[in-house]
């Protein structure tokens, strides 16, 4: 009797603590969503936990934007891809440059440094980065700002003082593990996924306590179910992903250990269902004759519990990738009408060339339709969940094949896109290439001889390589589309004032009408673009827009020197698609922020 | 004496190019006097950093032979070693390389050899080809090399055996010596029957294995055209450095009977070159 009173006393502490801890996280979701919902501030890459990357300001519109000039800049002082989205906190802005990953903060208005923080990154992890040594931006909680460093370190930093708080280290350089995407705040966990699909790494996301940097829980995305997080509560919609330990049954023996699925690009989270979407990388090898099976869980959309990281549903929109086709592209999550009824859905533009719309609940699939020219596979079998494959086009040693789209980059990378509730149509930054595939080239590791593939991309049909288009999401079709000479690379943004922002690798930072792509402003920087533009309102009650300028990432490595561009499949087969870059740009570091001139705020 | 003659060929050498290659000379002066030698400190029979490789031994004959200092950058090497050490300017040869590396400008190949099978010799297997149809029911172990592959996991893969296959990281745990040869251990371990190895593992880690192990070279090659299964290797040198390129080829051609006395000493399985040279 004694001991089983012991027990329920402890169940209660237990209970009780428990409870406080479910508040204390509760206060600071909803603080973080209150924030997220206040447009003078830009508080995460994605501007929310939906990804819409849609800012309600509208001081600069498509009446006066023609108007806008270069307020102020600043060097983050590397000059490798800029990927990163300055985030805004109250008056302050914090912004990460690319490797060595130092992060900034300044006056949002002024441009005055406030601080710098510099971590001791790792020299060798920039040898073991695929595709430069980029970062894709931090996030804000509860007074820290939290972002990953090249080295596998996540890191958090007091958002007033820049000192550092934790450093956790998540990964091994060593095993060709890097991180490069900004990161997501949860509930008090930050998550985090690694970065390595090329280097034979097993793909994780990670959620480590904000308090204290610990390890709250990982998921893999392959391996048994035990590390994949699936248990009782995963109810795939598609026959094909119901199975145990699918992730092991689906790979030749143990090859799953090597399997690749990382998770480098965007978290988006669903508050109403406490899920967490993402999707993960390619399969590894690249050559996909040795691993035959669908090679679960690459190429997959995952929805997990964000407490527990349990799996929820798991859609495997490209089985057996045959392209490094990563799916790691964003999950806008918006509500649709479908069929006479609100659905709840996330809209997924993959790297495939489809642009897929998925139930967020249950996870079926309800439309899947080519946004770019697609040879790969012929159409996408809804009933199955499954893309039609193109046999003729399969790889086979020593056979090659050309004519193969969207080439391994996909109709659109990492390079997230802006949902707009006004003109309801999504916006696409994307590429336009082709590719040809050829097994050739001698390679040598570790004493050892083999002879690798060889990528070669090329502009898609028409002779363009890139294009920001609009898409109608209900009507299924593309509204209209500006090609551009380049893959575009960078990311997007679009606001009540109904312009859409850009900025492309040949240097040029552009904002268009977002109802029909009229070109309205543009500005000539530095160096190109591959970063993602935000916008917020200043503490003078000005509207800005601020984009990093500074070409690079797998696109664009060629043009910041770490590639020869007489290696025509350098950079894993980029650069023959951009060898001409060069001509256009180098590499660069500059925050570029625009406004109106003062007094011409309200002219419509 | 012998050093003062190499240093005056040296400069009439550099005389020779100076006009010709102004990149060239400006490549090269910095660090005459000193071989500087890119090699992995951990990757025997090639190299160590207690320098008991095969290419060890190569690279000290080559520097008395130049009357040279020896140095050496050392660095894992995976994908990106070419990239931190020869093209980083840490190192001027790397001492091992196929002979048709793209990256990088290559001497005179000094030696071939090919992929093998190693299997116990109790067993009694002799397979000498990927299309014995023993390979489809034994236990077979490859290396893994990150995202591409070797030659025999491809050829493996062809012929549709893939449930039975084995893959063993190249690169595997840096920690322990010889990372690569875990495969040959796996072997005597009874993990798997056969082993599809580069040749200068399987003769140096058979010939130290605990139980005796079998070795048969790949035959039957022409069926996996355009796959390889034996490589000419050279030195390699940056593109832009052809006056030590040169000279290492003067140094293969003036020790070519050295060289292969190291080979054979390092049990490396040696088979002829394109071109009928012989290593």
């Amino acid at each position: 009797m004694e001991r089983l009173n012991r027990v329920r006393k402890q169940a209660v502490g237990f209970a009780t603590l428990a409870c406080a801890a479910l508040i204390a996280a509760r206060t600071s979701a909803d603080n973080l969503q209150s924030m997220m919902q206040d447009d003078r501030q830009w508080v995460m890459p994605a501007k929310n936990y939906a990804n819409t990357r849609f800012s309600g300001l509208k001081q600069i519109n498509a009446g006066n934007a023609g108007q806008l000039r270069l307020a102020w800049s600043f060097s983050v002082g590397s000059n490798h891809g800029q990927e990163a989205a300055p985030i805004i906190i109250g008056d302050t802005m914090y912004v990460v440059g690319a490797y060595p990953n130092e992060l900034f903060a300044l006056d949002a208005t002024t441009g005055d440094l406030k601080w710098k923080y510099s971590p001791r990154v790792d020299p060798s992890s920039q040898g073991e980065a695929c595709c430069d040594v980029v970062n894709r931006g931090e996030v804000y909680d509860n007074g820290r700002i939290f972002y990953n460093t090249l080295d596998d370190h996540t890191v958090a930093v007091d958002a007033k003082t820049g000192r550092e708080v934790w450093a956790t280290k998540l990964g091994e350089i060593t095993r060709g593990e890097t991180l490069t995407m900004a990161p997501l705040a949860v509930k008090g966990k930050i998550l985090v996924g690694n970065s390595g699909g090329e280097m034979g790494v097993r793909g994780w996301v990670t959620a480590v306590n904000e308090s204290d940097g610990k390890i709250a829980w990982r998921a893999y995305n392959v391996g048994p179910d035990k590390d994949v997080l699936i248990g009782p509560r995963f109810h795939p919609y598609y026959k094909d992903a119901q199975g145990k330990d699918l992730g092991v049954n689906t790979w030749p023996p143990g090859r799953w250990q090597i399997g690749g699925a990382p998770v480098w690009g965007w978290l988006s989270y669903d508050p109403q269902s406490n899920l967490v979407f993402y999707g993960s990388g390619n399969p590894g090898p690249w050559n996909s004759n040795e691993r035959p099976g669908d090679n679960k869980w690459s190429s997959t959309i995952f929805a997990r519990d964000a407490d527990t990281g349990e799996a929820v549903w798991a859609d495997q929109i490209g089985p057996h990738d045959l392209w490094d086709y990563d799916e790691i592209n964003e999950n806008v999550l918006i509500d649709l009408p479908i069929n006479g009824q609100t659905k709840h859905v996330l809209v997924h533009p993959g790297r495939d060339g489809y642009m897929f719309v998925i139930d967020r609940g249950t996870g079926q699939i309800y439309s899947a339709d080519k946004y770019d020219t697609v040879t790969s596979t012929t159409n996408f079998d809804l009933k199955k969940g499954r893309p039609v494959p193109v046999n003729a086009l399969t790889p086979q040693v020593g056979k090659n094949i050309s004519g193969v789209c969207p080439a391994s980059p996909g109709a659109k990378d990492w390079q997230p896109v802006a949902w707009s509730p006004v003109t309801h149509l999504l916006y696409i930054p994307h590429q336009h290439l082709c590719m040809d595939f050829k097994t050739s080239e001698v390679g040598y590791i570790a004493g050892t001889p083999y002879v690798g593939a060889t990528v070669s991309m090329y502009a898609g049909p028409g002779g363009y390589r890139g294009e920001y288009a609009a898409w109608d999401i209900l009507k299924r079709k593309k509204v209209w589309a500006l090609k551009e000479n380049f893959p575009v690379w960078s990311g997007t943004m679009v606001t009540a004032g109904n312009i859409a922002v850009y900025g492309t690798m040949d240097r040029w930072f552009k904002v268009v009408d977002a109802r029909n792509g009229t070109l309205l402003y543009q500005f000539h920087a530095p160096s190109g673009f591959v970063g993602q533009p935000v916008t917020y309102q200043g503490k003078d009650g000005s509207q800005y827009i601020a984009m990093l300028s500074g070409v690079g990432g797998w696109a664009g490595a060629i043009a910041n020197s770490e590639i020869d561009p007489r290696v025509r499949n350098g950079a894993l087969g980029y650069t023959g698609a951009v060898g001409d870059l060069p001509a256009y740009t180098s590499g660069g570091s500059s925050l570029l922020v625009f406004s109106l001139p003062p007094g011409k705020a309200n002219a419509h | 004496m012998r050093q003062r003659g190499n240093a005056e060929n040296f400069a009439i050498l550099l005389g020779a190019f100076a006009i010709a290659l102004p990149m060239v000379l400006a490549a090269v002066p910095a660090h005459a006097g000193v071989l500087r030698v890119c090699a992995d400190p951990n990757n025997l029979p090639f190299s160590n950093s207690r320098g008991e490789g095969f290419e060890n031994k190569i690279a000290t004959l080559a520097a008395r032979d130049f009357g040279y200092g020896l140095e050496y950058a050392f660095a894992l090497q995976n994908a990106r070693f070419i990239k931190h050490t020869l093209g980083a300017g840490k190192c001027d040869v790397i001492i091992g390389v196929p002979a048709d590396l793209d990256e990088v400008a290559t001497t005179e190949a000094y030696y071939a050899s090919t992929y093998v099978f190693l299997s116990r010799k109790a067993d009694n297997l002799r397979i000498e080809r990927f299309t014995d149809p023993r390979l489809k029911t034994l236990t077979i172990g490859v290396h893994l090399i990150g995202d591409e592959s070797t030659p025999p996991t491809l050829a493996l893969a062809r012929e549709g055996i893939v449930d039975n296959v084995r893959g063993y990281m190249i690169d595997g745990d840096f920690s322990k010596p010889d990372p690569p040869a875990r495969l040959i251990e796996a072997v005597a371990d009874r993990d798997i029957d056969v082993a599809a190895v580069w040749g200068p593992f399987g003769g140096y880690f058979s010939a130290k294995s605990r139980i005796p192990l079998l070795m048969t070279p790949v035959h039957g090659a022409a069926a996996f055209a355009p796959l390889r299964f034996s490589f000419p290797i050279a030195m390699g040198v940056r593109k832009t450095d052809a006056v030590l390129r040169a000279r290492l080829n003067n140094f293969i051609t003036k020790e070519r009977t050295a060289i292969r006395k190291i080979l054979v000493d390092y049990r490396v399985p040696l088979v002829d070159m394109p071109g009928g040279v012989h290593g």
